[in-house]
């Protein structure tokens, strides 16, 4: 699918680091990747790894400083994101791009009722009046399925129950009817029960909306029910990117090995003893000399302690940073 | 009613822990939460008991209210043989040895302004009588247990890393020689390649030093992993509680089939042809328990007895207790 058509969003080499007073923290480091329009890219990673840092340096949503997105494209709707200025990422994001945060309590305003909130981009981006909004409004929250729509626009954030609020967090970020939608640990707040309930929500309005869907996550189960690409990041890099089911079944780097056995089946073969990976992940306060996950793997050679390996290709769209994969001997 | 073979080292029965809501100008009693709502279980020596529910089902106020963290509005609570569940809290002191707790949030159950040694030491200043050279010894001892380098002992929580200080934790737990151990979703606040750390810790631990668990998790899979048997809690009240084998491949309660299913699977050919059934609706409000079973209101095969009567639990296999109008002959 990468290579297949043109793609809505196309990002090359992005970096982005942090100047603190204890020195600089390198959270994004040479990040490639693009998305074709309709499909769902799923980011899979540790926290720390980047995957959240990388999509708000996209869209400008890190205050600046500390952060600095300091390298790199952004290429959507044939021009460069990094180089607008802030009146026209405005007019990008909310309208264009559509955000999802992770934590639907702190992210919706206690202070306005839903369909205040619901209705200010529809505003600001679509020039509606308070009473097309209101309609468009309650058209929202149908589509994400809270019943009794028309009253419930009335009720403020805390009236709602942890998943209808994050109903109500996506109703928002497509009210604009975004190309692309970026979603960042969407059900990591949920119970499994709702989680089930917003994954199948997400399913629907991408059938019936064709958006792009960018999906952050750390719930390697979750990545695998819905999405169509797979980027697994650690230490701010993209270690390896591969078609869902490619990933699953042949896993080429070292640590997306480790993070599928890591983690306990619900079914199946119950193992004795959980494999662990030894050891945290990295804290980059400078840019990456060597392979970040080198003082965890079981394969290391001297060769990823002096230099750091890029993203080797191993064909049908499938790419892994590390020295072990076919090719990169050459 | 739940006993299984050998003398359980916790015995719980029948356990009600609400909590008062108060309201109006002179604040008048008006309600009561039922967090936990008439909870009968036992934990045989040695095993974990694994307690699983979606978050507000009270599995966190059970597990405190077994160690009496709460004052119990009733039922009854026998760990080792003694009885506890009416002592009041000044005598409960000289049993807290046997019975620890390892907290869900390792950030804010270690105190900032102590040293790690301090916060190991604690509760040997609190119930032993030995120099400070043996508590020393000891809590090296304890380092090395759980696997912390004894060099740090001198640092302050915020130096370590959140599976470092869950750690800390556990050595806090361990201190004393316990019996039994509550753990209140020690990993939720981990990454994946830590959980898998700090999961194996505690099952050598156990193995070590023979201890049994109350280990409380919304994560199915681990407690998969971890538990002997399996208990299910919803809406204040354990609807399902079996081997952790009959739990998995067979459950029965509508309400274990649906949690059971609503779990990702991690391999996309299986995640594809797996049955899902997705739940409508969210959990009651515990202030305001529906009539009849508490899981009336969301549960695909609800029938209309469920709307009028409470289901009693009954053994519907050997170890298997289910609460549900459909396993009642």
């Amino acid at each position: 699918m990468p290579d297949g058509g043109p793609s809505i969003l196309d990002v090359r080499d992005l970096k982005t680091v942090f100047r603190i007073r204890s020195g600089e923290v390198h959270a994004v480091n040479d990040v490639s990747f693009e998305l074709a329009p309709g499909e769902l890219l799923g980011v899979v990673g540790e926290s720390g790894s980047g995957k959240s840092v990388t999509m708000m340096s996209l869209l400008g949503l890190l205050p600046s400083p500390p952060a600095d997105v300091c390298g790199g494209s952004v290429t959507f709707d044939g021009q460069d994101l990094l180089k607008l200025a802030p009146e026209g990422l405005r007019k990008v994001r909310g309208a264009k791009i559509g955000f999802v945060f992770q934590d639907p309590m702190t992210s919706l305003n206690p202070v306005f009722n839903v369909g205040m909130q619901i209705a200010e981009p529809l505003r600001k981006h679509m020039g509606m009046n308070k009473r097309e909004a209101a309609v468009r409004a309650k058209e929202l929250l149908e589509l994400v399925g809270i019943p009794d729509a028309a009253r419930r626009l009335e009720d403020y954030p805390h009236q709602f129950s942890g998943g209808m609020r994050q109903r109500v967090m996506i109703a928002i970020a497509l009210a604009c009817d975004p190309q692309v939608l970026i979603a960042d640990e969407p059900t990591t707040a949920l119970d499994v029960t709702i989680q089930a309930q917003i994954l199948e929500l997400m399913k629907d309005l991408r059938d019936k909306l064709g958006m792009a869907v960018i999906w952050i996550t750390h719930d390697l189960g979750v990545i695998a029910g819905i999405a169509d690409r797979v980027m697994v990041m650690y230490g701010g890099q993209v270690v390896e990117h591969a078609p869902v089911a490619e990933l699953f079944g042949n896993p080429k780097h070292p640590y997306t090995r480790a993070l599928l056995t890591t983690i306990p089946k619900i079914s199946g073969e119950r193992e004795k003893r959980l494999t662990i990976i030894e050891g945290q992940p990295p804290i980059m306060t400078a840019a990456p000399s060597a392979c970040p996950f080198r003082d965890r793997c079981d394969v290391a050679i001297d060769r990823c302690a002096v230099e750091n390996p890029r993203r080797y290709d191993v064909g049908d769209g499938h790419d892994a940073a590390c020295f072990h994969v076919e090719g990169a001997h050459a | 009613m739940l006993d299984a073979g050998p003398t359980p080292l916790v015995r719980v029965r029948d356990l009600k822990m609400h909590f008062p809501i108060y309201a109006g100008l002179f604040r008048r009693r008006v309600g009561e939460v039922k967090a936990v709502d008439g909870v009968s279980f036992d934990v045989m020596e040695g095993e974990t008991l694994g307690l699983v529910g979606e978050s507000g089902c009270g599995k966190s106020t059970c597990g405190r209210a077994v160690l009496r963290l709460y004052d119990i509005t009733s039922g009854e609570i026998a760990i080792d043989g003694r009885e506890i569940g009416d002592v009041p809290q000044p005598r409960l002191r000289d049993m807290r040895p046997t019975m620890q707790m390892v907290f869900q949030d390792p950030q804010a159950s270690l105190n900032p302004r102590m040293t790690v040694e301090a916060i190991i030491k604690e509760p040997l200043d609190e119930h032993t009588t030995l120099s400070e050279t043996e508590k020393r010894e000891k809590v090296g001892e304890l380092m090395d247990a759980v696997g912390l380098n004894r060099k740090f002992a001198k640092r302050y929580p915020h130096a370590f890393s959140g599976g470092q200080r869950q750690r800390i934790g556990i050595a806090r737990a361990l201190a004393l020689n316990p019996k039994f151990i509550v753990c209140d979703e020690p990993i939720a606040a981990l990454d994946v390649s830590i959980q898998a750390q700090v999961v194996n810790l505690l099952e050598d631990l156990q193995e070590q030093f023979g201890l049994t668990y109350l280990f409380i998790s919304h994560d199915l899979s681990m407690v998969r992993h971890i538990a002997t048997r399996v208990a299910v809690m919803y809406l204040g009240k354990v609807v399902e509680l079996a081997p952790r084998e009959a739990l998995y491949s067979d459950p029965l309660h509508p309400y274990t089939k649906a949690l059971l299913s609503a779990v990702p699977e991690p391999d996309p050919a299986l995640a594809t042809n797996k049955e899902r059934i997705i739940l409508q609706g969210d959990v009651p409000s515990p202030s305001n328990p529906p009539k009849g079973c508490n899981f009336c209101t969301r549960c695909p095969a609800v029938i209309p007895i469920c709307r009028e009567r409470e289901p009693d639990t009954r053994e519907v296999k050997p170890g298997q207790f289910v609460a549900c109008h459909l396993y009642s002959e």
